[in-house]
Formats: structure tokens, C-alpha cells, sequence
């Protein structure tokens, strides 16, 4: 697997208007297969608009300790963006004010930014009903420096929501690298030690399950059961629900599609389980995500696409949640990952 | 016209055998679909029966389709080996079992 992100490799798909183009055309230009824009079209769903904001998820930073082969975010050690204390500040100005129930943190490993416990710290004093940290889990262990970070995500009762690709240590090594199952199993008997995701515990741990290759998730309710029943005969280890999410076609889950000769044929499949209410529920409706450098997206995937908000507001510092309702969503065919099957999103099923 | 028996494109096309007989075609997707749902078996036990017999029946098709659907419930790739062994062991155990006909036969003609 790559040890590097593909913008330290130049790749030419670390440009997103490339990304971009190949999504538009070949199958989607020959009429082989609809637009995003014409399929939502068809049951009356175009133009997508954003609803009243519920989530405000912030990206501090594409630096992370792992470079797993389907990241969206084409995330790794190399990758130098991090947010400033600065675009914190504005960040938490916006977090005080705003009527979203959820704050959800992410990254790379956000973990990494140098500033990531004194937001933590201050983003808790707002008293946010929903805290989220996306955690990499491997993190916890990847230095002495991090052994805390159980204690202190308790300490600000935040939610952690981690990756797990699979119970077994074979297909987890293969997507996220070797030695993650471990530290990962690691992590997680850390993290229940001191109480999370234990039965009863406030303390919430959900796991974000996505497939290892060009297949879909299966039934969302049914992996959770597997996970659940795996992880506990093996490691004793408990978790409360599992995300089912759904790869989305760009950065290098695109440029593995590409390689492996499974762009097209993943592509009908996004399309052919397309499901108009996954749409209604899409997360781009009722969530926005702020980049490392403070500017404003429908979701991290237009984040990584370069594709801002159709807004007179494109900065945290000029943020105004009344103007930002019922912008219209910016979408492209990658938008088809969000609404197959039961619906994707960082939450999860949808549908 | 085709120069292949086989076309992976066609097991997308499976739907259109029911235009030409609607009645038939819908009853046996019914059922289809109503034998793969969750029951006294588990929808993911009920995917390792597929693969195996997929194999027995040497269908391509099927071959694609519920190697997809294992992965998609979690399915191992030993898992999915083992399924294939059982699947073999029944095809060769039918085979030799015969040999027990064939060695009535030979004592009786022979013996």
C-alpha cells in the first residue's frame, strides 16, 4: 500500500479539477449513465438546499499518522495543512452562536494539530450537545504523548467516533496499513478501561465501518450485530453503534478505482442503488464543514473537491447560519456514494 | 452477434427474462428474493450457500454476484474459500460414491 498521500506524489489526481472532470465525463458524458443533477432531477429533488443547520463539523487538518489506501481527504505525514489558533478563535466564536446540536471534529488525525486540547477545551465550554472527535484510533497509541487522550476526551465528555474497517486484522491491515488492527484493538480496550462504549456508559464510542474495496456496505444493522458479537468473543471489547458508510469516488478511493479497472462498474453500482430517500435525508442538508483554513463547504467531500458553498458566506469569519439556509448544494456525481442503498453519511445510514 | 457465451454485462440483463414470459418471470424473483431473506438461516449464511453452489454450478454470474454480496456483508475471503471447499467435497463425494455402483457392478459381473 501507498506510504504516501497523492499530493506528495504529484499524482494527477491530487488536483480536484481532474477529479472532477473524469466524473463528468466518459459514462456520464455519453448519457450511459445520468447525472447526479438530472437522477435527483427525475423525483423532484433539484435543486438540493440546505435545511436548518444540525452539524458543524470542522476539518484541523490533513495531517495523520496513517495513510490508509481509500481516504477521501488524501490524508498522511506528509500532508502539512493544519488550522491555526487563529481560525480556531473564529471557529469558536461561530461555535457559541450557532443553533447546530452537533460538533464534530476531524481531520487527517485531528489529534495532531498542535492547538487540537486547548479548541477541545474551549469548543467544551460552549456546551454543545453532541461533541464529536473522529479518531483514527492508532493515534491513541502512536506516541506517549497521546496515551491521554481517553482520559481527556472523557475528561470534556466528548463522542468518539472511530474507524474500523473489520473485525478481522487481515482486511483491516490491508485498507488502513500494517499493524492498525493491533493498535487499534489496543486503542479501543483503552478507551473502554475508562469507560467508553461501554453498555449503559454516557460515555458514546461508535465505530465507522467502510468497505475495503469497490463493493458497497452491507445492511448497516446487521454489520453492527457481526462487529459487535466479533469484537467481544475476541477482545472483550464493546462499542455502541456502528456507521455504515459508503466510499465515495474521490482522492484515492478514485485513483484505486481507476487503477483496479472498477471506476465504471462501481459507478453503476452507486447509480443503480440510487435511492431518492437517502436524498431527502443527505447530509449536505443539514450540515456544513469548515476546512483547515476556515472556509466553508456543503461536506468534507466538497471540501477535498475544492467546491465552496454557494453562499455570499464563504469564510468562518463572515459566518451568518441565516444566510447559509436554503443555499442551494453544490453536487457532482460523487454525491451518488451519499444516496445508495440506505443513504451514506458521517452519521451513517440515512434512509 | 456476440463471439463469447458468456458476457458479464449480461447478468445486469437478468430482469429481462420476465418480457418474455411476465407471469413466471415475476414468480420466480418473488421467490428469489424471498429465499434470500433473513429466516431460520442468517442472509449471510444464506450468501456462503450461494458462493458454494454458484461454484458447483460453475455460473459465472452467480460467481460475481455473491462474491460481491459476501464482501459486502463482511464475508472473509477464507470464509468464502472454505464455503468453495464444501462445495467441492460434495461434488467429489458424489462422484466417488459412485464407485460404490461400479464396484456392485464389477462383483456382479465379474466376482
Amino acid at each position: 500500500m501507498a506510504t504516501k498521500s497523492l499530493h506528495k506524489r504529484e499524482s494527477d489526481l491530487a488536483n480536484s479539477n481532474r477529479q472532477l472532470e473524469i466524473l463528468s465525463n466518459g459514462i456520464f458524458q455519453n448519457g450511459e449513465l445520468p447525472t447526479f443533477k438530472n437522477k435527483i432531477a427525475e423525483s423532484n429533488q433539484f435543486p438540493l438546499k440546505a435545511k436548518k443547520l444540525e452539524i458543524l463539523q470542522i476539518n484541523v487538518g490533513y495531517m495523520c499518522n496513517q495513510v490508509c489506501d481509500h481516504c477521501h481527504v488524501d490524508a498522511g505525514p506528509d500532508r502539512k495543512e493544519i488550522m491555526t489558533r487563529d481560525t480556531m478563535r473564529q471557529c469558536l466564536e461561530v461555535i457559541k452562536n450557532t443553533g447546530a446540536h452537533t460538533l464534530d471534529l476531524t481531520g487527517g488525525a485531528p489529534e495532531m494539530n498542535p492547538d487540537f486540547r486547548w479548541f477541545v477545551e474551549e469548543a467544551a465550554k460552549a456546551g454543545i450537545k453532541d461533541f464529536i472527535v473522529r479518531s483514527n484510533l492508532t493515534i491513541i497509541r502512536a506516541n506517549k504523548k497521546y496515551y491521554d487522550l481517553p482520559e481527556f476526551f472523557k475528561k470534556h465528555n466528548v463522542h468518539v467516533v472511530s474507524s474500523m474497517p473489520h473485525w478481522t486484522r487481515g482486511k483491516t491491515d490491508k485498507q488502513r496499513g500494517d499493524g492498525v488492527f493491533d493498535a487499534s484493538i489496543k486503542a479501543l480496550q483503552v478507551l473502554n478501561a475508562v469507560g467508553y462504549g461501554m453498555p449503559e456508559s454516557s460515555l458514546k464510542l461508535d465505530l465507522v465501518y467502510n468497505p475495503s474495496g469497490a463493493f458497497l456496505p452491507g445492511d448497516q444493522a446487521t454489520m453492527e450485530k457481526d462487529f459487535k458479537k466479533a469484537l467481544k468473543e475476541d477482545f472483550n471489547i464493546h462499542f455502541h453503534n456502528l456507521f455504515a458508510i459508503t466510499n465515495l469516488p474521490i482522492s484515492r478511493f478514485l485513483d484505486y478505482l481507476i487503477a483496479s479497472e472498477n471506476y465504471e462498474d462501481y459507478m453503476y453500482a452507486l447509480v443503480e442503488a440510487y435511492n431518492p430517500t437517502a436524498v431527502a435525508n443527505v447530509m449536505c442538508t443539514n450540515t456544513l464543514s469548515v476546512s483547515w483554513d476556515g472556509y466553508l463547504y456543503d461536506c468534507d467531500f466538497n471540501q477535498m473537491l475544492e467546491l465552496p458553498v454557494n453562499s455570499k458566506v464563504k469564510h468562518i469569519s463572515e459566518y451568518d447560519e441565516s444566510l447559509l439556509e436554503g443555499r442551494n448544494i453544490v453536487i457532482s456525481q460523487h454525491c451518488y456514494g451519499c444516496t445508495a442503498g440506505a443513504g451514506s453519511s458521517c452519521q451513517g445510514s440515512v434512509a | 452477434m456476440q463471439k463469447t457465451y458468456y458476457d458479464p454485462a449480461d447478468l445486469k440483463k437478468f430482469g429481462k427474462i420476465s418480457d418474455w414470459n411476465q407471469e413466471l418471470g415475476d414468480k420466480f424473483f418473488e421467490y428469489y428474493g424471498k429465499v434470500f431473506e433473513e429466516g431460520a438461516l442468517t442472509a449471510r449464511e444464506k450468501s456462503l450457500i450461494a458462493l458454494a453452489v454458484a461454484h458447483t454450478e460453475q455460473c459465472p454470474y452467480c460467481i460475481d454476484a455473491y462474491t460481491k454480496d459476501g464482501l459486502q456483508r463482511g464475508v472473509t475471503k477464507e470464509e468464502m474459500m472454505e464455503a468453495i471447499h464444501v462445495g467441492a467435497a460434495i461434488k467429489g463425494g458424489a462422484t466417488l460414491v459412485h464407485g460404490v455402483q461400479m464396484m456392485n457392478k464389477v462383483n456382479k459381473l465379474d466376482g
